[in-house]
């Protein structure tokens, strides 16, 4: 089994991470395994961690009352599952249940966020890189909301 | 000019008269100017009392008045609401009529049987208008065989302008006022001592023919030169003239430039521009039926890229305001019409100018545009 | 080597304005809203089509619509179309059951460019009801497979309910030598396939950006979207091919509506490279 800190090196949100960053982080890092149905997080439990998929797809739900469960996204290999731990009050918004089996690098948020407030170089560079996902998930999402499909009635 | 030389006559009313009358012997429907609701329309005309002898207009941005003129001049004016594509191409044209009953459709082309057409005084605008609305209606994948049938039958008795309107701007468009190609007969409306004179010559045949049958004399070399300098003092006396800047360039390449607003805020799109312009081609097909849905007609008629839904898809219009619309026809009509039909939209005869309502100049507005936007 | 006979601009038959009449023999409910009706002529021959034009199709009494062929270019005498019933004239169509007689003028428009496809990856990007105008580009890329390199469909539609052609869609997934992949906008369970939006599929398709022809179809506003993240995947703009969308009344060059630009999309289009496209795409209200 490869060591995490590689994993982490190979990932694409983390590619070019200088060995410094690196060993930082992968010291909040291991990894994890996911079983089909089994979900990563609960709608309102407190972010404790996120995660790097590397195989394998989740579905981001929210269960809306006579409406039953309504999929918002879904994930696969190569994206990061979990933004809600960049932010107070640190609570997950949705639930997140893995399709298949998942293989991924499961990293402590709480962990991340003290290294990062040690380290303001270190925090920099952590903000970069998930920044733009934050970007490119809400440009999608504002696509989605554009029902471009629907008849424009 | 040699060819004009080389055939050159002089006829008088007389001789202008025998020209209606051995027209119509051979069986053309000849139409020409005449006064009709305080303007000069293009109507069937039988007899030269009915051109508009001793009228001259007076245009400008947004106005058109017929006054009596000083000289007693049969074409001394300039160009009226209406243009040849009237009559070349019909405002409203049955296609087709089909009988639907059970499963089956009894489906037939609907036939129009005309005169061929002799268009008496076509200003040299027009005649570049003719070329223009050629090119739509006949050189792409779908020629449209009755218009060719039309123009192919077509007798032209063209009149060089002795006056330019004050809405005029063919020179800087490069279509006039002297009449090249495209004509049967080409007259010049010379001096008036003695009665209207006209110096004539032919371009084709099927004109040198008819010529023949009239009343004439060889003209004299002054007489020439006299028809030349009428055509010169015309050219100089233009009421308007196009900026020299590469318009279609410019036109392109500013879809946002501020005076596009401007304009936003005084076009109320009518569409008077679109129904008076001689190249205006824009047709809508639309489908009728009898009440029991039995008898089903489909019409061509004349439409207008003013009318908000002319860009209509499924959800609403392309151009709901009318900043876009009038961007769309000028844009079109200067710029993207060379990329469509290889020459460009306008001739210059100034209609849109004169019977616009709040009077636009598209003059001025191309010139507005060219311009660097304001800070 | 047969030679390529894809014809790319129509050829219309004489008096282009009068329609031919056909019936409907077939008709089929892909999703809600949207049928796929398949004509027959009267022992008439039909002329031949290229993947992307479209024909005039007369609801009788009611009006004429532009609508693309959505059937196998290889089998021109089974005429097909899907129609999605959005106004009078389509709804007609739309309710016309075997039998029933129509209208039809065409082919018209320039197609798919498939004689670019030799020798490169095809991605064909399809929204909503846009599957329907490329599947015949499908069709016609399956039948010389060898010719092309990689083919993949990305298919974004707004829900499950919404997907077209779905048995066809687990037949093309079922074959081997094409990549398949289907989001929704949103779904609820038991759907397990991808949510979001289809330009989230591009980062997870195989093709060689410099070795690829696009060809995208559906609203607007997505293919706008795919085209941009296309470029930024390296695809050329040169590449990418959309099948543009405005008001037709002629179909043949003559009646103005279909303008975009300098386009007339009945003649010049409605495929159209993205190169040309980029630019009049970011005005609103062209």
């Amino acid at each position: 089994m490869q060591p995490v800190a590689q994993i982490i090196a190979q990932h694409p949100v983390f590619s070019g991470i200088s060995a410094a960053s690196l060993q930082l982080i992968s010291g909040c890092a291991r990894n994890a395994r996911i079983d089909p149905g089994q979900f990563l997080l609960r709608h309102g439990e407190p972010a404790h961690t996120l995660y790097l998929l590397r195989h394998g797809h989740v579905v981001l739900e929210i269960a809306a009352a006579g409406r039953g469960t309504l999929a918002v996204q879904t994930l696969g290999p190569g994206e990061l599952v979990g933004l809600s731990w960049l932010l107070p009050p640190y609570q997950w918004s949705y639930d997140v249940r893995a399709l298949d089996v998942v293989r991924a690098v499961q990293i402590d948020a709480d962990c991340l966020r003290r290294k990062s407030e040690a380290d303001h170089d270190f925090g920099y560079d952590m903000m970069k890189r998930f920044m733009p996902v934050l970007v490119q998930r809400l440009q999608a999402t504002r696509l989605q909301l554009l029902d471009v499909y629907g008849t424009g009635h | 000019m040699s060819r004009q030389t080389e055939c050159a006559h002089v006829i008088g009313l007389e001789g202008l008269q025998q020209l209606l009358d051995v027209l119509r012997e051979r069986g053309y429907r000849t139409l020409g100017p005449t006064v009709r609701d305080g303007a000069i329309a293009y109507e069937d005309i039988t007899s030269v009392e009915a051109l508009p002898r001793g009228w001259t207009d007076e245009q400008s941005a947004g106005a058109y008045r017929l006054r009596p003129s000083d000289t007693d001049t049969v074409f001394g004016f300039a160009v009226g609401p209406q243009s040849w594509k009237r009559h070349l191409f019909p405002s409203h044209q049955i296609l087709w009529r089909a009988r639907v009953a059970g499963g089956t459709v009894q489906l037939d082309p609907e036939p129009h049987i005309d005169a061929p057409l002799a268009l008496i005084g076509v200003r040299a605008c027009d005649l570049s208008a003719l070329a223009i609305q050629d090119r739509v209606w006949l050189a792409g994948a779908a020629p449209d065989a009755e218009y060719r049938a039309r123009r192919a039958d077509a007798f032209i008795v063209a009149v060089n302008c002795s006056h330019a309107g004050g809405t005029c701007f063919c020179v800087s468009m490069h279509t006039g006022p002297a009449v090249t190609s495209g004509y049967d007969l080409a007259l010049t409306e010379l001096g008036a001592e003695g009665g209207p004179t006209f110096l004539v010559t032919c371009a084709t045949e099927a004109g040198a023919a008819v010529l023949q049958t009239l009343t004439r004399r060889a003209a004299r070399d002054d007489e020439i030169a006299a028809a030349q300098a009428v055509v010169a003092r015309t050219a100089a006396t233009m009421g308007r003239a196009m900026p020299e800047t590469d318009w279609v360039a410019r036109l392109l390449g500013n879809p946002e430039h501020p005076r596009w607003n401007a304009l936003a805020d005084r076009c109320l799109a009518c569409g008077n521009c679109t129904m008076v312009c001689p190249t205006c081609f824009c047709t809508n097909l639309e489908d009728t039926s009898d009440l029991s849905g039995q008898q089903v007609t489909r019409t061509r008629r004349w439409d207008s890229c003013f009318s908000v839904d002319f860009a209509y898809v499924h959800g609403g219009s392309v151009r709901p305001s009318i900043r876009a619309r009038y961007r769309q026809w000028i844009t079109h009509k200067l710029a993207t019409w060379p990329q469509q039909f290889g020459t460009s939209g306008c001739v210059g005869c100034g209609r849109c100018i004169s019977w616009c309502p709040v009077g636009i100049d598209i003059t001025e507005e191309v010139t507005a545009l060219c311009a660097e936007a304001p800070d | 080597m047969a030679p390529a006979t894809e014809l790319r601009v129509s050829q219309a038959p004489p008096e282009p304005l009068l329609p031919r009449v056909l019936c409907v023999h077939r008709r089929r409910r892909d999703a809600p809203g949207v049928w796929t009706l398949e004509l027959q002529a009267a022992g008439e021959p039909q002329p031949p089509f290229a993947a992307g034009q479209f024909n005039m199709l007369t609801a009788f009494g009611v009006g004429e619509v532009p609508i693309s062929f959505s059937g196998d270019p290889a089998a021109p005498q089974r005429l097909v179309h899907t129609v999605r019933a959005v106004g009078p004239v389509s709804s007609a169509l739309a309710r016309l059951e075997p039998g029933a007689p129509l209208g039809v003028r065409g082919p018209y428009g320039k197609g798919w460019p498939l004689e670019a496809a030799d020798d490169r990856d095809v991605l064909l990007v399809a929204g909503g009801l846009g599957l329907a105008p490329l599947r015949p580009a499908l069709y016609q890329l399956l039948a010389q497979r060898q010719r092309h390199g990689r083919i993949t469909l990305l298919y974004g539609a707004r829900s499950p309910l919404d997907l077209l052609f779905r048995r066809e869609l687990e037949a093309w997934r079922a074959r081997g030598d094409l990549a398949l992949e289907v989001t929704v906008d949103h779904a609820r369970t038991p759907w397990r396939g991808h949510v979001g939006v289809v330009t989230a599929l591009i980062a997870h398709a195989r093709f060689d950006p410099q070795r690829t022809l696009a060809l995208l179809c559906g609203p607007e506003i997505m293919m706008r979207f795919t085209a941009e993240a296309l470029c930024a995947a390296g695809v050329a703009p040169e590449a990418i091919h959309l099948s543009m969308e405005r008001n037709m009344k002629c179909g043949v060059g003559t009646c103005g509506h279909c303008q975009f630009g300098g386009h007339l999309l009945c003649r010049d289009g409605p495929v159209l490279p993205y190169a040309l496209l980029r630019a009049p795409l970011r005005v609103r209200e062209l």
